[in-house]
């Protein structure tokens, strides 16, 4: 055993604290909690080291340069998240974020199966209560599907690890590759949080649902700890190539028609992670450099855009492209850090993914893969359409919707400048995020073919936007919701509930209603007067069958009327006899 | 209500703003002429190619969602 703290811990612990403290000291202990996990973790030279066991198998904290990327950036997100959330008083999500940002740095140092899943599992729970720290009912429901959604994906991996475990005797957390069922469980299970369609819409049901401040950390996390299990354990498996490259085109058509404007970041979060599930498919070197430099500059523009959005929410209360418009006027600042968000997503040329997401593509190109390259193409040039201009447009340009907010407040001015600065300084000096990604290789993003090719793409889908919208063919936005593949278990399912359910309902309570009134009423009904009850019976029979009779209607009529009627009376001395007469008969009877 | 710019509304700046567009977009395809190409297909050599599919592209990419629309468009009260 060693004396090494994992930074994991570090979070996960010192989120215990929080609601200790109070004002400014909390502030000021949630600022620095970042800072010593850095710190903590600067401290520890790569390599293995064992933290724990259980059940004779070792507990591992894996630190090599894959490893580190991740956590930098999962650190430096929550130092800004952190700073976006400052004026939030309830310490509830707060401990949550933390929960949740340590459980992801447990997973990218998990050099184990079991270490894996445990903080997967975590991730999971952390992530449910930052949806439901919201509060509000859709919140809650949303919550609870994430969660039903989230068991399935965790109950697969586990599986999954068994079997393995099983299979090899180790519970080492390497590369995996598909071959055999137990790959393939851990894939399913990882490829739910990566969004993998059609197990995506958990993503754009949750997480618009969550809090200003909470949606920031959602979409740092949980599909970006999921990225890096995939190019950990599944690198150059081709069909994540097939896979991203779905991620990376449908979501686009989703996100021009969405209204709400953070569900439409959803999706373009689902295509940006599709870009890097694509690399991790293609498997080269390169490839894989580009898939975590993507996710690198990815956790930073989407929280930076979602911190743009949620600002807006936060000071109009609705994020809804039919609402807004128009705020450039008074939330100048917001915009300008928005539209650095959207220029970054965009791969602007002096932005991130410009040094980024072209890696992915180029290596697509080089590989010769005409239809991946193609349709990443298209890709790109959709998002600069939905993340690029819907956003800021609808948002800050577009018809004045005679809204007047006030400027953001100061710490989230301060978070999204910070996100903004990391945004143009890795577009501005890409080699900084060079050096520390996993694989050595040599790339120029800035070559005077690649500025002006990207920038002729840019310009293009720009021309067709103004176009489009100068023609007025542009489809308007409309208050409503898109129909996607959680619609399944959202009305198909309990429709197939009831189309299953209504008829044994219908049966059950036929059933009960027979055994438990229809029946004992009768037999009430019957003993109280036996002889008079036959004989009703029996002159509704004789009735129906001779055909409506009047003088029998009127009787039967007055016999129904006077019954139970009065009983002959019998003294109890009688009743005694009797009973005495049929035990003397039974005694015989036996003993005969 | 605190001081409030209406600096994009005002049709000299959104004149400047498009002249300027128009300006770089021909600047950009002329030189597309001259570059040395990096091509991995012959067809995205072509100059002015990037230009053209980011046009159609997402002329196409609306256009198919516009038609999309009818058939995954709810109201928003669908799920309640």
């Amino acid at each position: 055993m060693t004396s090494i703290f994992p930074p994991a811990i570090v979070f996960i612990l010192g989120a215990l604290i929080i609601p200790f403290l109070k004002g400014r000291l909390k502030s000021v202990y949630m600022l620095i909690l970042p800072i010593i996990a850095f710190l903590v973790l600067r401290g520890i030279p790569e390599g293995n080291y064992v933290i724990a066991q259980i059940m004779d198998k070792d507990l591992f904290l894996r630190i090599d340069k894959l490893s580190l990327v991740f956590s930098y950036v999962f650190i430096l997100v929550t130092f800004i998240g952190i700073i976006y959330a400052l004026h939030v008083k309830e310490s509830g999500e707060h401990i949550a974020a933390f929960v949740y940002a340590g459980s992801a740095l447990g997973v990218v140092f998990a050099g184990d199966l079991i270490t894996l899943f445990i903080f997967w599992e975590l991730l999971t729970i952390a992530a449910l209560f930052i949806i439901w720290s919201n509060r509000t009912k859709a919140a809650q429901s949303a919550g609870f599907r994430y969660m039903l959604v989230h068991l399935f994906g965790g109950v697969s991996l586990l599986s999954g690890i068994i079997l393995r475990v099983v299979e090899t005797g180790s519970t080492d957390f390497g590369y995996i590759g598909l071959g055999g069922l137990s790959s393939y469980l851990i894939l399913l299970g990882v490829a739910i949080n990566v969004g993998i369609p059609p197990m995506h819409s958990w993503l754009v049901d949750a997480y618009p649902e969550a809090s200003v401040t909470g949606t920031v950390f959602l979409s740092a996390f949980t599909t970006k700890a999921a990225i890096y299990v995939l190019a950990r354990a599944f690198p150059g498996e081709e069909i994540l190539i097939i896979a991203g490259v779905v991620m990376a085109v449908f979501p686009i058509f989703f996100a021009v028609l969405e209204n709400d404007l953070r569900r439409v970041l959803s999706y373009s979060l689902i295509n940006q992670v599709g870009f890097m599930v694509v690399g991790i498919g293609i498997g080269i070197p390169l490839a894989i450099n580009g898939a975590v430099a993507h996710a690198f500059a990815d956790i930073l523009f989407k929280s930076l855009l979602f911190m743009g959005v949620g600002a807006v929410l936060y000071r109009t209360g609705t994020a809804k492209g039919t609402d807004l418009g128009g705020l450039y006027k008074s939330m100048p600042i917001t915009m300008i850090f928005t539209l650095i968000g959207a220029a970054s997503i965009s791969a602007l040329p002096l932005f991130s993914a410009f040094a980024t997401k072209s890696m992915i593509i180029t290596a697509s190109g080089k590989e010769g893969m005409t239809v991946v390259y193609f349709l990443l193409l298209f890709a790109a040039a959709g998002v600069f359409h939905h993340a690029g201009i819907k956003i800021p447009f609808f948002t800050f340009f577009a018809h004045d919707s005679g809204k007047r907010p006030k400027e953001a407040p100061l710490n989230m001015l301060v978070a999204m400048g910070i996100a903004a600065f990391l945004s143009i300084f890795i577009g501005v000096y890409p080699q900084a995020l060079y050096s520390i990604l996993p694989n050595m290789v040599d790339y120029v993003p800035y070559t005077a073919d690649h500025v002006i090719s990207q920038l002729l793409l840019l310009f293009g889908a720009f021309t067709a936007f103004a176009f489009l919208m100068y023609t007025r063919i542009y489809p308007p936005e409309k208050r409503s919701i898109n129909l996607d593949t959680d619609w399944f278990y959202r009305k198909a399912a309990p429709a197939v509930v009831s189309l299953i359910g209504a008829p044994l309902g219908r049966i059950y309570a036929w059933l009960s209603r027979a055994i438990l009134e229809t029946l004992p009423g009768f037999l009430t009904w019957f003993s109280k007067n036996p002889i008079g009850a036959i004989k009703i019976s029996a002159d509704s029979i004789m009735l129906s069958i001779s055909g409506g009779n009047k003088e029998a209607q009127k009787r039967l009529q007055k016999e129904k009327a006077a019954y139970p009627g009065t009983l002959k009376e019998w003294s109890i001395s009688t009743a005694v006899s009797i009973a005495l007469v049929i035990f003397a008969v039974y005694m015989i009877l036996f003993f005969s | 209500m605190k001081k409030e710019s209406d600096f994009f509304d005002r049709p000299k700046v959104r004149k400047t703003l498009l002249v300027m567009f128009v300006v770089s977009f021909i600047i950009l395809l002329v030189s597309d002429f001259f570059v040395h190409k990096h091509s991995y297909f012959y067809w995205d050599g072509i100059p002015a190619f990037n230009a053209v599919f980011g046009l159609v592209g997402s002329l196409s990419l609306v256009l198919i969602a516009k038609y999309l629309r009818p058939l995954i468009m709810r109201e928003e009260k669908y799920y309640d």
